[in-house]
């Protein structure tokens, strides 16, 4: 089911790599086409647009990126996300952020808090529509902290990339690192100072065998962290 | 613009002249690294001069682009300035640690002092440009950071924006600054002043190299770059000396006056080369980027540019310009 790229999506890819010069490394696999969760730490609004336009033609017209539904669900934002870019939008609220919260986490702390099991039921249901999201040909581009974080440290992952993983065992997990986009666009700013950023692929990584979900999801986030470069803070 | 170029050149031979011998020495340099590289035999000698014809095919490309701004007149040698400017800004910031609340005072930094000042050498405003970034910008950048309300670090985060500014903007900006000079007798010739800057600079650079890899033995300063020695040094900036009075036809002065302006603009360069490697080392990076095939980033291959432009333009402007 994979329509073509939106023309404005090459445009608005284009200048992202303008204005962060950014300089691509896979470092732990080729760009190739096939059914991949590329999950990232997270920074800036930058790195989605980025990490994106660091992937070949045919792999970027199959990829797509997961995003809050209550951000990105009205205006110009929804047909950036929906129409332009293909995004996954997953309802949110304190239910699925345990799963797999996104982007402007802030702007949803009022929500209701429902019961336990409710919770539960949410953020099942949003790692079923993610699934069939992908269906059989789709890649998805995911940020597990949940929100954007300052650029220094990597915040804990959530454990929808552990569900996933667990749901989708034949996906390859692709850790990607996104160096210096905190400091071109960080959250709350409107102007980008054009820096240059890093993007690092890394090895491809699977859930073991057995493998709890506490191991897993710091097993994922050292392989975020370690693919800084040497000698960078 | 094909017929203004043309125009250009035709009233102005001897800048004809002067792009006639960049092409020749494209093309000699060019062959000299096909012959090399057939000569080569062992890896170390074929990593080398792979390096050198990644080089060379770099500097087609430089020359090209610096060519057609300058046959454009003043408006395209500006742009390509401060677009220099910004890249090579972009270099030095990336590398320097920067906080998060330097982003605003980056912001102006990039989106209105660089535009700023070439505004001002495309109105030819010398009282305005020649202070606006000592004084005025140097005043504003602790202001905005202090703004900020972060302290750590504070003098350490604002003396490295304003060195960024001197060096990446305030001192580049110099070169195109040159095409504002009146000098009697040379009106609408100053295209000439520009290129034999860049020439005699870059020319520094390439002798330098040359020397070093063929002569050099006794390093300069070990610790900041391994590359710089005696050799390399006097046998770059004498035969660049010797470079700029062969050049004197195209310029205001005696071919005397040529050899001193060139002494001044190869010492210049090698101190620029030698202050932004003691940069790089303390960073602990070999180039600023890696924008330029061979060469390493912009910024890497205008430190030197950086140095002699205002000395040149000062030397001209205190002698040469009523």
């Amino acid at each position: 089911m994979s329509a073509g790229v939106h023309p404005l999506a090459n445009v608005i890819a284009s200048v992202a790599r303008g204005i962060t010069g950014v300089q691509v490394r896979w470092q732990g696999c080729a760009p190739e086409v096939k059914q991949r969760i590329y999950f990232a730490n997270h920074t800036s609004h930058l790195d989605f647009v980025v990490l994106w336009s660091a992937l070949p033609d045919a792999v970027r017209a199959r990829t797509r990126p997961v995003a809050a539904q209550d951000y990105w669900e009205a205006g110009v934002r929804a047909y950036l996300a929906q129409r332009v870019f293909r995004a996954v939008l997953i309802a949110r609220g304190r239910a699925a952020q345990d799963g797999t919260a996104q982007d402007g986490a802030v702007h949803s702390k009022s929500d209701a808090r429902p019961e336990a099991g409710d919770a539960k039921a949410a953020a099942a249901q949003v790692i079923d529509q993610l699934a069939a999201a992908m269906g059989e040909t789709d890649s998805l581009i995911f940020f597990p902290e949940g929100t954007r974080g300052t650029g220094e440290a990597i915040a804990p992952f959530r454990s929808g990339l552990y569900y996933l993983a667990k749901k989708l065992p034949e996906v390859e997990l692709v850790p990607v690192f996104l160096e210096n986009l905190s400091r071109i666009l960080p959250k709350g700013e409107v102007l980008p100072v054009p820096l240059m950023g890093v993007l690092t692929f890394g090895e491809p990584m699977r859930l073991g065998d057995g493998e709890e979900k506490p191991e897993f999801l710091e097993r994922a986030c050292a392989a975020v962290s370690g693919l800084r470069r040497k000698g960078q803070s | 613009m094909m017929a203004m170029s043309w125009r250009l050149v035709v009233k102005d031979p001897q800048l004809a002249w002067l792009f006639c011998g960049v092409l020749g020495l494209l093309i000699v340099a060019s062959a000299i690294g096909a012959v090399l590289a057939r000569a080569a035999k062992t890896e170390g000698a074929r990593a080398t001069i792979d390096n050198l014809n990644a080089r060379t095919r770099a500097w087609w490309k430089m020359c090209a682009i610096f060519a057609l701004t300058l046959l454009v007149g003043r408006i395209g040698s500006l742009v390509l300035f401060s677009l220099l400017s910004l890249l090579a800004l972009r270099e030095y910031i990336t590398l320097m640690p920067t906080r998060r609340a330097d982003h605003r005072t980056l912001v102006w930094t990039f989106f209105f002092i660089t535009p700023l000042q070439y505004y001002l050498i495309a109105i030819g405003w010398y009282g305005f440009f020649s202070i606006m970034i000592p004084a005025m910008a140097f005043l504003f950048i602790p202001t905005r950071i202090a703004l900020s309300g972060d302290t750590h670090c504070f003098l350490e985060r604002a003396a490295k924006i304003q060195f960024g500014l001197m060096i990446c903007l305030y001192c580049l900006s110099y070169a195109p600054a040159l095409l504002t000079l009146k000098i009697p007798g040379f009106e609408g010739r100053d295209a000439r002043l520009l290129l034999y800057l860049v020439v005699v600079v870059q020319m520094t650079d390439v002798l330098k190299y040359v020397w070093g890899k063929t002569m050099g033995r006794h390093k300069i300063v070990p610790l900041v770059s391994p590359n710089k020695t005696w050799e390399g040094f006097l046998g770059g900036v004498l035969t660049a000396t010797g470079l700029g009075a062969a050049l004197w036809w195209a310029t205001p002065f005696t071919p005397w006056q040529s050899a001193g302006m060139a002494l001044a603009i190869a010492v210049a360069g090698a101190a620029g080369g030698l202050v932004m490697s003691a940069i790089k080392r303390d960073a602990g990076v070999k180039d600023f980027g890696a924008m330029i095939e061979g060469h390493g980033g912009i910024l890497d291959r205008i430190d030197s540019l950086c140095f002699a432009a205002p000395v040149f333009f000062h030397l001209v402007r205190y002698y040469f310009e009523p």
